[in-house]
């Protein structure tokens, strides 16, 4: 979000599913889409049934790289380099889109100069993709006359996220490929409502609608006068900031709201004491957590989804409608209720609060969202934003403002090209530590499993670290013995899975079941300055066997 | 720079149905010209959102100039077409269609227009005989090419009646309600999942839907995504939940509500039709004409609702 926001001032993907299904080259970047967005990848499919290409761009030849015409299997944490590389050899074959560099971004000399030194041999040496691979898909996406880079966590569960986003975005703006039907720059979100938590201020520097707090005075002013209060104009923490602060003893007290961070933090072991160490530790979910285990006091929730009513926001910036299905069991409340009687609590009635005021309240307050009724998202099927005086019925893609070449007013800022610099993962390999850790998602289960753990998958198979076959020969293991992982950080026991999916050096294990293996004792809380998203894709490990060798 | 591309212009053809002029645009196919007309015209095979697979022939209609009837749900309308939907040759072959798959096949958890069909047309299924003995499990999927039937007792009617096939916790194929419309085939291939776990084995009256070597589902290709139960006309593949209350005697769709909502899994958004009956969820649908599903979910968003409802398990 940081990334796009920084580039175009919006932190939304640029299209929708259905430009997708219309568009001729699609690039999956750091996405396993097959299995952690099986129904946008529908969308992929038609494209390809319409004779699209697709490109996966991925460590492990995932069900993704599967339908892929061509999968690069790059090495953990060189996305930048591979892209350098890409551009490189676009400029170098003058394949750029030269009206568009010309009117409608900015510093490219200075991009161009900076990826000078990215060869098709240097880029073989230090991504491991075979040069003519990336000379091919330079090619293919250049010449496109739609293509698109879709990408998930692979690029942005790195201590290099935002730039490894900038990377892709650099692409995009080389050749003309945004801002227009078809082709654009699409991060995919991993979790339901990402966006919308973004979208409604949920992040440390921006109020609802990607209103910078800092920067945007008038902003700031609207919402003062609607709340009754001042703002203060400092940018707040997000979560890696956070537990720097409770390690610094800056931060004693959290309101943690549908998260699990016991069992979702990168490097377990250093954050979970801090977690304890809280003076307080309000968890309000609808489940018994890990974290809700250590909370000291616990507000049970209705669950979003099915027991109330609401909005949320999908990866096309379509605003859509929660309704509430099912009675909540017990004592659990509505989230908004709960907030709203905490607020009576301290001395505020907010009246009987309801998720229809919440939204009619945002609509005064977020111009991307002035005209988006419940009205218009019910008739619609949902929206997307921005919906006002400028686009009354939502924009299907963005930023075609870019291309208003004779218009300086309309095209508004021009988009920068940012000087991206390869920069290795952070935990290194070793003598020691010889294996490269990668972590996803698989097709059945969902981030820590409290949800997924609910019901009875045949697809299900117990957590694992997995191995190539060439390394479980070389370590002497076979499928399913019990070996012990150990990273610089900590140490689990797992079996083995032998993944044909993986290459020499490149282990796998998902952080789904941490009541059997956890993962997380093992990853890294090395996180990316500015979006304080942690390295869980780059862990450096070794596997030792349990069992003495059999004689 | 490109706005939003338009299509491009379809021609408008004139043709006539039933002695009646309409103009269609270029592409639509009979059962669209019909529709326009608010000619009601049975499908079983047909579905919104998969290709027209032609494998019913319930839709036919007669085409002037043409030897054969056409089915309606694929053929497209040409100019100066003369169709008629209501000759006596429609109406024997459609309800021979009707009697054929009525007297083969339990069809009586197909929609109440399928049985509003079969009294408009009189269809007579009980007019081949009683229907033979239900056959082992897996006596369907043992026969091969050139397999020849028994004697049948010509006093009785040939069925596909065979036990229930349960072998995970999802669903169920119930393949003696299976009319072998390939619905679900094209779900789990080329028009939605291109997951390609079931295909049509076997030929003439042995054909039936199967995975690779008839296997069990949790060793066949299937990833469970529920899109061949979200297209079945005829209840042959069945959510669990839905098939142990109607067996228990407690499935009420009277008692039933349908709240659309967002599913709470990844971010693609896909909208979920609950299907709920005393505050629990008893089924999940989603719409046809989603733009962001078509109908189609996957594993998690079909089957991953339960632990909403533990909460209330674990309670009591």
């Amino acid at each position: 979000m940081v990334g796009l926001a920084t580039v175009f001032g919006a932190g939304g993907g640029t299209s929708s599913y259905e430009e997708v299904e219309n568009s001729d080259l699609i690039v999956l970047w750091g996405s396993n889409a097959r299995a952690a967005h099986p129904i946008f990848f529908h969308h992929v499919l038609r494209a390809l049934e319409r004779g699209a290409k697709l490109i996966v761009v991925d460590p492990r030849r995932t069900e993704s790289a599967a339908f892929g015409d061509l999968w690069l299997g790059i090495d953990v944490g060189t996305d930048i380099a591979l892209s350098n590389t890409i551009a490189q050899e676009i400029i170098a074959n003058d394949l750029q889109d030269h009206a568009f560099v010309a009117n409608a971004t900015e510093n490219f000399e200075e991009y161009a100069e900076s990826v000078a030194e990215w060869t098709l041999e240097r880029g073989e040496e230090v991504t491991r993709v075979p040069a003519e691979v990336i000379r091919e898909v330079a090619h293919l996406y250049a010449q496109a006359d739609r293509a698109m880079i879709c990408w998930t966590l692979g690029i942005t569960e790195h201590h290099t996220a935002v730039d490894n986003v900038l990377a892709l975005i650099n692409l995009g703006l080389l050749t003309g490929h945004v801002g227009k039907y078809g082709s654009g720059l699409n991060p995919l979100r991993g979790q339901n409502n990402v966006q919308g938590g973004g979208d409604m201020g949920a992040i440390p520097n921006k109020l609802p609608g990607f209103q910078d707090i800092v920067e945007d005075p008038d902003a700031r002013a609207r919402f003062e006068a609607a709340w009754g209060r001042p703002i203060i104009p400092r940018y707040g923490w997000h979560l890696t900031d956070m537990f720097h602060a409770m390690d610094r003893g800056e931060l004693t007290a959290i309101y943690c709201i549908g998260e699990n961070p016991v069992s979702s933090e990168a490097d377990a072991t250093h954050a979970t004491p801090l977690l304890e160490n809280l003076d307080t530790l309000i968890v309000q979910d609808i489940v018994m957590t890990k974290t809700a285990e250590i909370a000291d006091v616990i507000l049970p929730a209705s669950n979003a989804a099915f027991e109330s009513d609401g909005t949320v926001t999908n990866s096309e910036r379509r605003v859509q409608r929660v309704r509430k299905a099912l009675d909540p069991p017990g004592e659990a409340k509505d989230d908004i209720w709960i907030i709203a009687e905490l607020a009576r609590r301290l001395g505020y009635d907010w009246g009987d609060l309801t998720a229809y005021d919440a939204w009619e309240e945002l609509r005064s307050l977020s111009p991307m969202h002035a005209n988006m009724s419940w009205g218009l998202i019910e008739e619609r099927g949902g929206v997307q934003w921005p919906c006002n005086d400028e686009f009354p019925d939502g924009a299907q893609f963005l930023h075609a403002r870019l291309w208003a070449f004779d218009d300086p007013a309309r095209q508004g800022r021009k988009a920068p090209f940012s000087v991206v610099v390869d920069d290795p993962p952070v935990d290194l390999l070793s003598e020691e530590y010889p294996i490269r850790l990668t972590t996803g998602r698989r097709l059945e289960s969902f981030n820590t499993g409290v949800q997924t753990a609910g019901y009875t998958s045949p697809l299900r198979r117990p957590e694992a670290v997995e191995l190539s076959a060439a390394d479980a020969e070389a370590l002497g293991v076979v499928e399913g013995e019990r070996v012990l992982v150990s990273s610089r950080r900590g140490e689990v026991e797992a079996p083995v899975h032998i993944s044909s999916a993986l290459r020499q050096g490149l282990a796998f294990m998902t952080l789904h079941f941490p009541d059997e293996v956890e993962t997380n004792r093992l990853t890294i809380e090395a996180a990316d300055p500015k979006s304080g998203t942690a390295e869980f894709k780059a862990t450096a490990i070794r596997i030792d066997k349990l069992l003495a060798e059999v004689p | 720079m490109s706005a939003v591309p338009v299509a491009p212009p379809r021609r408008l053809l004139d043709a006539e149905v039933d002695g009646v002029v309409v103009r269609v645009p270029e592409g639509a196919t009979i059962l669209d010209a019909c529709r326009d007309q608010g000619i009601d015209t049975p499908t079983m095979c047909y579905a919104d959102n998969l290709t027209p697979i032609n494998a019913c022939r319930v839709c036919v209609v007669e085409v002037e100039g043409a030897r054969t009837l056409v089915p309606a749900c694929s053929r497209t309308v040409e100019a100066g077409m003369k169709i008629r939907t209501d000759t006596d040759r429609v109406r024997h072959s459609r309800r021979l269609v009707m009697e054929l798959l009525g007297s083969s096949v339990d069809t009586s958890l197909a929609s109440s227009d399928w049985h509003r069909w079969q009294d408009e047309y009189a269809a007579a299924p009980d007019r081949f005989g009683a229907p033979t003995d239900p056959m082992e499990a897996g006596e369907r999927d043992r026969r091969w090419a050139g397999h020849h039937h028994g004697s049948p007792d010509p006093s009785r009617a040939e069925t596909v009646s065979q036990p229930v096939k349960v072998d995970n916790e999802l669903y169920v194929r119930d393949y003696g309600r299976c009319v072998l419309c390939y619905k679900c085939v094209e779900a789990c291939g080329t028009d939605a999942q291109h997951t390609f776990a079931i295909a049509v084995a076997g030929r003439g009256f042995d054909a039936r839907i199967s995975t690779e070597y008839a296997v069990p589902l949790d060793v066949s290709a299937c990833v469970y995504c529920g899109n061949c139960i979200g297209v079945c006309p005829t209840g042959a593949l069945m959510f669990s939940s839905e098939h142990d209350m109607r067996a228990a005697g407690t499935w009420d769709e009277d008692r039933q509500t349908v709240t659309n909502t967002i599913c709470p899994y990844c971010g693609v958004g896909c909208e979920l039709e609950l299907h709920v009956q005393d505050n629990a969820i008893v089924k999940v649908t989603s719409p046809t004409d989603n733009d962001v599903t078509s109908g189609h979910l996957c594993i998690k968003g079909r089957f991953g609702f339960q632990y909403v409802q533990r909460r209330k398990k674990d309670r009591t």
